[in-house]
C-alpha cells in the first residue's frame, strides 16, 4: 500500500484513473463529471439564506435550482480526497501564498488574497458563461467530442496562458 | 439495474460523493490541486496539467463510447454557441490564469491547506457565480447568439462516433509521447 503515501503519482496514472472514474459516472449516474454548476447552486443557497425563497424566482436559479444534487456532493468529495491524499503523504499544510508567487511578488498575503479573489470571480463568472469549467467542458466536454467542449477548452488554455505570461513576464 | 440506480436519489448523492472523494485523491497525487503546477503549466514550462487531461480524455473517450455502443450509456454533450462558449471561455481563462486553480482543483487545494484557495477561490467564485446570477436576465441575448445546441463533431460530420473516436485518441497518445519524448 506505499502507493497511497507516494507525494506524487505520474500524471498518465492519474488521467487513466480520472477517465475511468468518468466511465463510473456515466454508467452508474448517467452524468458526466464538472464542478461549476455547484458553485452556481452554492451561491443561490447562501442568496437564500440572506434574502428568503424569493431567490428562486430569479430566472437563472429557476434552470439551476439552489440545492444540494449529486454534483455538488462530486465537489464536497473532491474536498475530502484532496485532504486524505494530503495527509497519506504528509504533505498536508496551511500556505496562503505559493512558491512561485513569492518568488516574483513577495510573500505577503493580501496581494495574493487581493489578485486570488477577482481571479476566482473571473472563473466562475467565466464559467457560467461558458456553460462549464475544465471538468465539464475540459474533460467530459472533449471526450464526449462535443464541439462546445472542445471550444471551451481551446478558449480556456489561451485565456489562461495569455493572463500568466502578463502576470509573470510583463508585470512581474 | 441501472435504472434503479440512476433513479435512486439517496444513493446518488452517496455515489457522487464516492466519486468526488477518488477525483480529488487523484488530483492531489497528480500535483495539480498546487498552484505552482498549474501556473507553470499556463507559463508552458511544465506539462504536468496537460498530461493528466489529455490521459484522462483518451482514457475517458474510449471507456465511454464502449460504453454507448453497447446501450449501457448516453453522451451528455453541452450545449454551445458563438456567444456563450467562446468568451465565457476566455473569461475563465483569465480567471483561470490569475487565480491558478479551476473551480474543482480550488476546492481540493482547500483540501490541502491552501488558503488563497479558499479565501480567493471560492469566496471569490461563489461571488462570480452570484453576480453571473444576477445579470443572467441581461446577457441572455448575448448567451443565445449563434447557438449551436449539444453537437458533437460526429453529428456535425454525420460520421459514426468511432470514426473520430479512434483517430483523435491516437492524436492525442502522440501527442503524449511528444512531449515526454522532449522532456516537457
Amino acid at each position: 500500500m506505499e502507493f497511497l503515501t507516494m507525494d506524487r503519482w505520474s500524471p498518465y496514472a492519474v488521467g487513466i484513473g480520472i477517465g475511468i472514474l468518468s466511465w463510473l459516472t456515466f454508467l452508474l449516474s448517467d452524468k458526466p463529471i464538472g464542478c461549476s454548476t455547484a458553485f452556481a447552486r452554492s451561491a443561490g443557497l447562501l442568496e437564500r439564506l440572506f434574502r428568503g425563497d424569493k431567490v428562486n424566482d430569479k430566472p437563472y436559479y429557476r434552470e439551476f435550482v439552489p440545492q444540494i444534487d449529486w454534483e455538488w456532493m462530486l465537489v464536497a468529495g473532491i474536498l475530502i480526497g484532496a485532504f486524505v491524499a494530503s495527509v497519506l503523504s504528509g504533505q498536508f499544510q496551511w500556505s496562503v501564498v505559493p512558491d512561485t508567487w513569492a518568488a516574483a511578488f513577495g510573500t505577503g498575503s493580501i496581494p495574493r488574497l487581493a489578485v486570488s479573489i477577482l481571479g476566482g470571480f473571473c472563473a466562475a463568472f467565466g464559467a457560467r458563461w461558458a456553460g462549464g469549467c475544465t471538468s465539464g467542458h475540459g474533460i467530459s466536454g472533449t471526450l464526449q467530442l462535443a464541439v462546445s467542449g472542445w471550444i471551451a477548452a481551446a478558449g480556456f488554455f489561451v485565456g489562461g496562458i495569455v493572463t500568466a505570461m502578463l502576470i509573470y513576464r510583463v508585470i512581474g | 439495474m441501472l435504472q434503479t440506480i440512476r433513479s435512486n436519489n439517496r444513493l446518488q448523492l452517496f455515489l457522487g460523493l464516492l466519486v468526488g472523494i477518488g477525483f480529488g485523491f487523484l488530483l492531489q497525487k497528480g500535483g495539480v490541486t498546487y498552484y505552482d503546477v498549474i501556473i507553470k503549466q499556463l507559463l508552458l514550462q511544465d506539462f504536468t496539467v496537460v498530461k493528466v487531461m489529455l490521459s484522462a480524455m483518451v482514457t475517458g473517450m474510449l471507456g465511454v463510447h464502449v460504453l454507448r455502443s453497447l446501450g449501457l450509456a448516453q453522451l451528455h454533450p453541452k450545449p454551445g454557441g458563438i456567444g456563450r462558449t467562446l468568451p465565457g471561455a476566455l473569461i475563465f481563462g483569465i480567471g483561470f490564469g490569475t487565480l491558478g486553480y479551476c473551480p474543482g482543483t480550488a476546492v481540493g487545494a482547500v483540501g490541502h491547506g491552501a488558503l488563497d484557495a479558499l479565501i480567493g477561490g471560492v469566496l471569490g467564485m461563489l461571488a462570480g457565480a452570484a453576480v453571473f446570477a444576477a445579470v443572467y436576465p441581461k446577457l441572455t441575448p448575448i448567451l443565445n447568439k449563434g447557438n449551436f445546441g449539444p453537437l458533437t463533431f460526429p453529428q456535425l460530420f454525420k460520421v459514426n462516433p468511432w470514426i473520430l473516436v479512434i483517430p483523435v485518441s491516437v492524436a492525442m497518445a502522440g501527442l503524449l509521447y511528444v512531449l515526454e519524448r522532449t522532456g516537457l
